[in-house]
């Protein structure tokens, strides 16, 4: 059985704009000891997505769908069930680790909680439970600088110290949102190694959220592409980034210049993300695609299997994406300057 | 040969900061960053620097034009020196060396409009030009950089990032500089919007002649738009090499280190393999490391290495260090070793 199963999930918000469909028919499972990364731009609903698993939606926000973790349902369940799922079985860690941890508080008092509430330790059991975590981390002298506070810490050791945190209540699935992005590349390469490290001892299943696709393809096995809201393509990591099959996937492997090869012009994605507020009628990616045919402005393509373990959500046909043949350029004035909306 | 364009030899930034509780007669403690930076810039090209967050790439940029006091030197291309000019001669300078910052909408002034931002420089610059001549300029290099020119009147909240750092592009390009010196540009801006300021910065340099210094963490991006890239570590210079030269045999231990650590937007790349992991954190910019700042964390340091300061060496590929040259297998299995002790 899958250890995390999403049905049809949607979220939206009531804002004073209307209403804003942030997340949409979101389709997902996950096996125990995966790892899922969720790949998408500012404003595509991905932090939206892992915010609706752990019931931390804002109050104007609503969730609506089925989110199955080991048989039970935890979208919008009671509280009580909640805080006990949140603390044991699935864990968060975020991109700000100044922010979400709290400044007033010894890293020892900190990770002390979480174990005596959960679990009901001792607090004298707790903080050796929590030593013996930040060695886990690979913080050096733990015992030492367990008493400290956050601030006394550095970029990357706070975010050791979160996931030493996150950690403490052995969960089964740690949701990772952005968990480098505030990071330098040499600390990233820390972390991530770490990440791989502990997921593989406590045999723990991943989602990573993040916009960096070079994260993505040295960590994951399972991609999801967001945009506006909806899972664009997904599969493995393999496939999927050496023959992507959605436009959009297409234009972002492109989009970014790449360390390992030289490249002329970056190939550019014409246009801004769309307005959440009013979706467009079709496939949101279509005012941005190149490939747009008339259908693709009217209704939405729905996510479906074209091979082993892959789907994408697209009305061209897949050879013409593979193959680049875009259609014949429309009349004039068609496309505008970039980076208009 | 060319006269550089701009000549900087030891340029020093010192911070006097004094903590809180000391006694008035306490000395302030000293952070020095940037200490003892040389390059040159020619007329027309790209100089990337690239470090760490800490290591001063940003202190630097902010010394050449005078937003910190500094000292040493910094010839312009007329013979004067650009450090300690007082502000009223630096005015003539400010007009051939202007600036673009990270975040596109903070550096924007909310209350005034789109045009009377873009004008703002070309009035102090030029204050006789006349308002229809103003305003004409500001539409054609709004049309330039990709705006239309019907949104003159627009302010910055009404624009979306990407939208907002062509605004940025503007207002530094309307008094024809001869020298651009962008800050993080791009890394505020999702994947598929930076690549079409990036590919618009190019555009623009080609076409003004302009010179760039780009100053990013992000080192696929720094690759793809400079000549040469200088690599910086707590306020001193490791390396500095034509692009191509530096990415594909790059000589200093931590430029190496740096390099590995790039994710690479390709499944197939085996990070584990490559990465040449740093221990530890960056040492405090209060109480650098004696000798070379790098020896704390090098894989190849010797007792040379904390008894002398290296100094940058090499004509074209210029490296400051004792023991220069790719990191050989053992080195690297060594440096593995220290990292998961």
């Amino acid at each position: 059985m899958a250890l995390l199963d999403i049905t049809d999930l949607n979220v939206s918000f009531q804002t004073n704009d209307g209403t804003v469909h942030a997340v949409n028919d979101v389709n997902l499972s996950l096996e125990p000891g995966e790892t899922l990364g969720m790949v998408g731009e500012s404003g595509s609903g991905k932090s939206q997505f892992s915010f609706a698993i752990m019931g931390l939606l804002a109050r104007n926000g609503r969730a609506t769908g089925s989110v199955r973790f080991d048989g039970q349902e935890i979208l919008n369940a009671p509280l009580k069930t909640l805080n006990r799922i949140r603390a044991e079985k699935i864990a968060m860690i975020f991109q700000d680790p100044m922010t979400s941890l709290n400044p007033y508080m010894r890293v020892s008092d900190q990770m002390a909680e979480v174990l005596t509430l959960h679990k009901g330790m001792s607090k004298r059991d707790a903080v050796t439970e929590s030593i013996r975590m930040l060695d886990a981390v690979h913080i050096p002298d733990a015992r030492g600088r367990v008493r400290l506070y956050p601030h006394e810490f550095s970029g990357g050791m706070r975010q050791r110290v979160m996931i030493a945190m996150a950690l403490l209540c052995r969960p089964q699935l740690l949701i990772a949102d952005e968990p480098t992005t505030a990071l330098d590349v040499t600390v990233q390469a820390q972390i991530m190694t770490l990440l791989a490290e502990l997921q593989r001892d406590f045999g723990m299943a991943m989602i990573l959220i993040t916009h960096d696709l070079g994260v993505v393809a040295s960590s994951c096995k399972q991609v999801a592409v967001m945009y506006g809201g909806r899972i664009r393509e997904t599969g493995p990591v393999g496939p999927l980034f050496a023959s992507p099959a959605h436009p959009y996937t297409q234009g972002l492997l492109h989009a970014i210049p790449r360390i390992d090869h030289d490249g002329d012009e970056l190939a550019v994605i014409p246009g801004a993300p769309p307005n959440m507020t009013r979706p467009p009628a079709g496939c949101a990616f279509e005012p941005r695609c190149p490939y747009a045919r008339e259908e693709c402005a009217n209704s939405r393509p729905v996510l479906e299997p074209f091979a082993d373990a892959r789907s994408r959500a697209c009305f061209v046909p897949l050879d013409d994406v593979l193959q680049h043949r875009l259609p014949p350029p429309p009349a004039p004035q068609h496309v505008t300057q970039g980076g208009q909306a | 040969m060319t006269r550089p364009l701009l000549n900087v030899r030891d340029l020093r930034v010192t911070f006097h900061l004094r903590r809180e509780g000391d006694w008035p007669w306490t000395p302030p403690r000293n952070l020095h960053a940037v200490s003892g930076v040389d390059f040159s810039l020619n007329p027309g090209e790209t100089l990337g620097i690239v470090g760490e967050s800490g290591c001063g790439k940003s202190t630097l940029a902010r010394a050449l034009i005078g937003l910190v006091p500094a000292e040493g030197q910094a010839e312009w291309i007329d013979g004067k020196d650009l450090i300690g000019l007082s502000p009223g001669k630096m005015m003539k300078y400010r007009n051939d060396i202007q600036m673009i910052f990270q975040d596109p909408l903070a550096s924007l002034n909310p209350r005034m409009t789109v045009g009377q931002i873009i004008a703002e420089p070309l009035i102090t610059h030029n204050p006789r030009l006349k308002r229809p001549e103003v305003k004409e300029r500001v539409k054609a290099i709004m049309e330039k950089v990709g705006l239309l020119p019907n949104q003159i009147n627009r302010y910055p909240h009404e624009f979306s990032g990407g939208q907002c750092q062509r605004i940025g592009i503007a207002r530094a390009l309307i008094v024809e500089p001869k020298l651009i010196i962008c800050d993080e540009p791009v890394s505020a801006l999702d994947v598929s919007i930076q690549a079409q300021v990036i590919n618009l910065l190019i555009r623009l340099q080609k076409e003004f002649g302009l010179a760039l210094i780009f100053i990013a963490h992000d080192l696929s991006v720094v690759k793809h738009i400079s000549d040469r890239v200088m690599v910086l570590y707590l306020g001193k210079v490791m390396e500095t090499a034509t692009t191509a030269e530096l990415y594909s045999a790059p000589l200093h231990p931590y430029t190496q280190a740096l390099l590995s650590a790039v994710p690479v937007p390709d499944p197939t790349h085996d990070m584990a393999a490559s990465i040449v992991p740093l221990a530890g954190d960056l040492p405090s910019p209060f109480a650098p490391p004696s000798g070379c700042v790098f020896r704390t964390r090098c894989p190849r340091a010797t007792g040379k290495c904390a008894a002398e300061t290296p100094v940058p060496s090499g004509d074209s590929h210029q490296i400051a260090c004792h023991f220069p040259g790719p990191l050989t297998e053992e080195e690297i299995a060594a440096a593995r070793r220290i990292e998961a002790a």
